[in-house]
């Protein structure tokens, strides 16, 4: 396995310059169209979600709705604060907007086989690919939260700077899960390389294999990219526009097109490497040899790009935001011990492989594992149940025994939701009821009296 | 939490954060400002600062009569212009000691449940926006239009209904809006699923609201908290059983004061909902009765100069935002001596400086939305 993958990584780095800068370009390119019409597409869908319409007022159906935001944006006054620290403030957007586009550069847009020919050059549909190609990857995503952190800090606001402050936890915290995640890939694949990934994906994606190490990714993927629900450093609804609320212009337009490339390049890494790469889905496979040959292998890429999307735009228009705190607990009380958890049984089972121990009993060793957790965490819930029960039912003992005394607090009050009277002492029965002398010692007048003016 | 001083001289300065929320930021609403001291993300003293939409509505009451101050009544809480204007009505009508016909009063009271439902809708859509679910407004306010053209039909307007006059209603209703109004009502009640189930069954919601912003009822007591945000706190107080103007006293069984315990963010949302639903029954039982009614008027001949007798009369409603009441002090003139006006939001929004102290500002955000205030009704 190690040998082939030096053989195939033999194949990058020997193109000729034009057609590096042509890659390069194509990259950029693609990075760019799928910004501008993910934009288009994300506020149409919203829309339909919303009962709206949505743009349709710039080209065809829409189309170069964000083409025209752009423009629009580039053409508005530049601000810059009067306590930003100058500097860091205008280079902020620039370190947030570069990395963005530079993590396409490992990724494989097609098989690595010199497959396609550019004008006469054969070549394999990918940019370059490293031995350590996903390692890069993140490197280049963390790079890119440097932007918005220096943005919030720069900003001299308040604002601004509680965004940055949130963004720089989240991106230590959800950093760790993403590696976690990736490394469970690296122990199926035997490698960090992107194309060698993908080729490892041949027989089975890796969304089957590793169905924990994908959701991990998931989430860990939305809270990089900062979109709802996981959208707190800008928060419009807490902190205005959080990091970049006191940028305009142009600066502006590089955070939301650095937000919008990191959706594509996270996308495009879920794509690379849990849903199979470039590869065609499964049932075309079956009927069409050549659906994983040639050309055909961005389209598939591309697709797969783009539901990736549709499920960020679909998060964003069903779901509230988190709370700071909450999110923080998701990443370092869930996230990361499951990831943990996981990684620990996939090497286990990898190991008990290279044993040769066959499938079956693996699964039976792991299947009762879990299944013994999941048996002990019952039995301590149910334990832990029935002990705040009863001391609830000890609590509720406690407030009946104390009767209520409405003249506590010094003025007769109504007794609360929860508390009751003490009983009213009951009437004696008519029969045995005494009369009560009204004038002194003559209590037989009065009744009298009554029964006379009865008689009227 | 510890508080450092640093300074020479007078120029002593905490190092605390202090945040201006508002007077523009999108949980606002408008114009609200909260001074925020904080400590990280957490508060640690609060302060509303209101005033900034003050337009002297009282001031501005004292010289205009009674049929102008109806327009200026139904503006100061513009969610809930209906109610508002009930109760000037009211307050002239009983000095006046003016009997309203039978018609007049539940065409009113449905009006008045519907401008509830309207009002409720418009913050059942908001909340959720507030803390960043931006979809169920949208919905929020494809109800709040089918029940805007109704209400637009009767009166002509669609947030300003200026419908009520003294001893009655403007005019009676169209003809066939009955029919069109019951439909609008089965059409709003058939799709408040999407708050039933959608908003108040999402999880993060849940978790967001659920234990936050905790009101007691002391604090409720002690600031005059009414409407929904009180009894969310198991303060059992509607003016419309408790002390029934209008028709409410023969909807005794359709009218239900729904209340919670917890009094956190949760049971108010909680409680608006509920309440939505009420409303939307009440006005059904409003209609079911008008059927039954004969045809007659609905308004009382009135003088060229309306003039309310020398006295002095509180006429409190339950509006849909709390207790709104109108202190009317007359000399006899054609113009109110006084006019004051207790408004809900105002005694609903002063809580906040115990409410958020202690709080996240996302928390904040949260708590803000769950009081349900309209600014022009703090500021009046």
């Amino acid at each position: 396995m190690i040998t082939t993958a030096a053989e195939n990584l033999s194949l990058f780095g020997r193109d000729p310059w034009w057609l590096i800068v042509v890659k390069a370009v194509f990259c950029f390119a693609f990075a760019m169209l799928t910004v501008l019409f993910s934009i288009v597409w994300e506020r149409k869908v919203v829309a339909w979600m919303q009962l709206r319409i949505g743009p349709n007022r710039h080209g065809p159906w829409g189309m170069l709705q964000s083409l025209a935001d752009g423009v629009k944006l580039m053409l508005k006054e530049d601000v810059v604060v009067k306590g930003a620290d100058k500097v860091v403030y205008i280079l902020a957007p620039i370190v947030a907007a570069i990395p963005a586009f530079m993590a396409f550069a490992v990724i494989p847009f097609g098989p690595a086989d010199n497959e396609i020919s550019v004008f006469g050059t054969r070549t394999p549909m990918q940019l370059t690919d490293l031995p350590v190609g996903v390692l890069f990857i993140l490197a280049t995503a963390s790079v890119g939260i440097y932007g918005i952190v220096l943005a919030g800090w720069s900003s001299g606001s308040t604002y601004p700077l509680l965004g940055g402050l949130r963004s720089t936890a989240q991106m230590i915290s959800y950093e760790i899960a993403m590696g976690l995640s990736f490394a469970a890939v690296f122990l199926y694949s035997h490698s960090m390389s992107t194309s060698q990934i993908v080729a490892s994906q041949q027989d089975k994606w890796y969304v089957l294999l590793l169905p924990v190490s994908f959701i991990v990714y998931v989430v860990a993927m939305v809270g990089e990219t900062n979109r709802a629900p996981f959208d707190l450093p800008e928060a419009e609804g807490e902190l205005v526009g959080g990091f970049n609320t006191e940028y305009s212009s142009i600066k502006f337009a590089m955070f939301m097109l650095a937000e919008y490339v990191n959706m594509v390049t996270v996308s495009a890494v879920a794509t690379t490497l849990f849903l199979g790469g470039w590869r065609a889905p499964w049932p075309i496979t079956t009927f069409w040899d050549g659906a994983n040959h040639g050309w055909w292998p961005l389209l598939w890429f591309t697709v797969k790009i783009q539901l990736s999307l549709f499920f960020f735009i679909w998060l964003r228009g069903t779901l509230p935001r988190m709370r700071y705190d909450q999110f923080m607990k998701l990443g370092w009380k869930v996230l990361i011990p499951v990831s943990m958890v996981w990684l620990m049984l996939v090497a286990a089972v990898r190991a008990l492989r290279n044993d040769n121990y066959d499938f079956g009993r693996i699964a039976l060793y792991v299947g009762g594992a879990v299944l013994v957790v999941l048996l002990l965490s019952l039995v301590v819930d149910v334990f832990r149940d029935r002990g705040r029960k009863r001391a609830d039912a000890e609590a509720d003992a406690e407030a009946d025994r104390k009767p209520f005394d409405p003249m506590a607090g010094g003025y007769p009050v109504p007794p609360l939701p929860g508390q009751t009277l003490p009983p009213v002492p009951r009437r004696r029965p008519r029969g045995e009821r005494q009369l009560v002398p009204v004038n002194g010692e003559n209590g037989t007048g009065t009744t009298n009296g009554e029964e006379t003016g009865d008689d009227h | 939490m510890t508080q450092t001083t640093v300074g020479i001289g007078g120029a002593a300065e905490g190092t605390d954060m202090v945040l201006n929320i508002g007077p523009q930021h999108p949980s606002t609403h408008g114009v609200l400002r909260l001074r925020l001291v904080l400590d990280g993300e957490r508060i640690s003293s609060a302060e509303p600062v209101i005033g900034y939409m003050h337009r002297g509505a009282e001031k501005l009451f004292e010289a205009r009569d009674y049929r102008q101050i109806i327009m200026l009544a139904n503006r100061h809480d513009w969610l809930s212009a209906f109610s508002n204007e009930l109760g000037v009505v009211l307050a002239v009508e009983r000095m006046l000691g003016m009997e309203v016909p039978e018609r007049a009063v539940w065409t009113r009271t449905l009006l008045a449940e519907l401008n509830r439902a309207l009002n409720h809708l418009m913050f059942l859509g908001s909340y959720p926006l507030e803390l960043g679910g931006m979809t169920p407004v949208f919905h929020a306010f494809r109800e709040r239009e089918e029940l805007q053209t109704v209400m637009e039909e009767i009166s002509g307007g669609r947030m300003h209904y200026m419908f009520n006059r003294v001893g009655g209603l403007k005019e009676d209703m169209p003809a066939g809006w009955t029919g069109r109004a019951r439909q609008a009502v089965a059409a709003v009640r058939g799709r408040m699923d999407v708050f039933d189930k959608l908003v108040l069954g999402n999880e993060i919601f849940r978790a967001r609201t659920r234990g936050v912003g905790v009101l007691d009822r002391r604090t409720v007591h002690a600031y005059g908290v009414s409407g929904p945000v009180a009894r969310a706190c198991g303060t059992d107080f509607d003016l419309r059983r408790d002390e029934p103007y209008l028709a409410y006293g023969e909807l005794a069984d359709v009218l239900k004061v729904v209340t919670r315990e917890e009094g956190d963010c949760l049971a108010r949302f909680e409680c608006l909902l509920e309440q939505t639903h009420n409303a939307l029954d009440l006005a059904d039982a409003c209609l079911d009765r008008l059927a039954e009614l004969p045809p007659g008027p609905v308004n009382q001949r009135l003088p060229k100069v309306l003039k309310a007798p020398e006295g002095a009369t509180y006429a409190w409603t339950e509006n849909p935002l709390g207790v709104n009441g109108y202190y009317l002090v007359s000399k006899g003139e054609k113009t109110p001596y006084r006019l004051k006006l207790r408004s809900a939001s105002f005694n609903n929004v002063q809580v906040l400086t115990e409410l958020l102290p202690g709080t996240l500002v996302a928390d904040m955000v949260a708590i803000l939305g769950s009081l349900f205030f309209v600014v022009g009704d703090v500021d009046k």
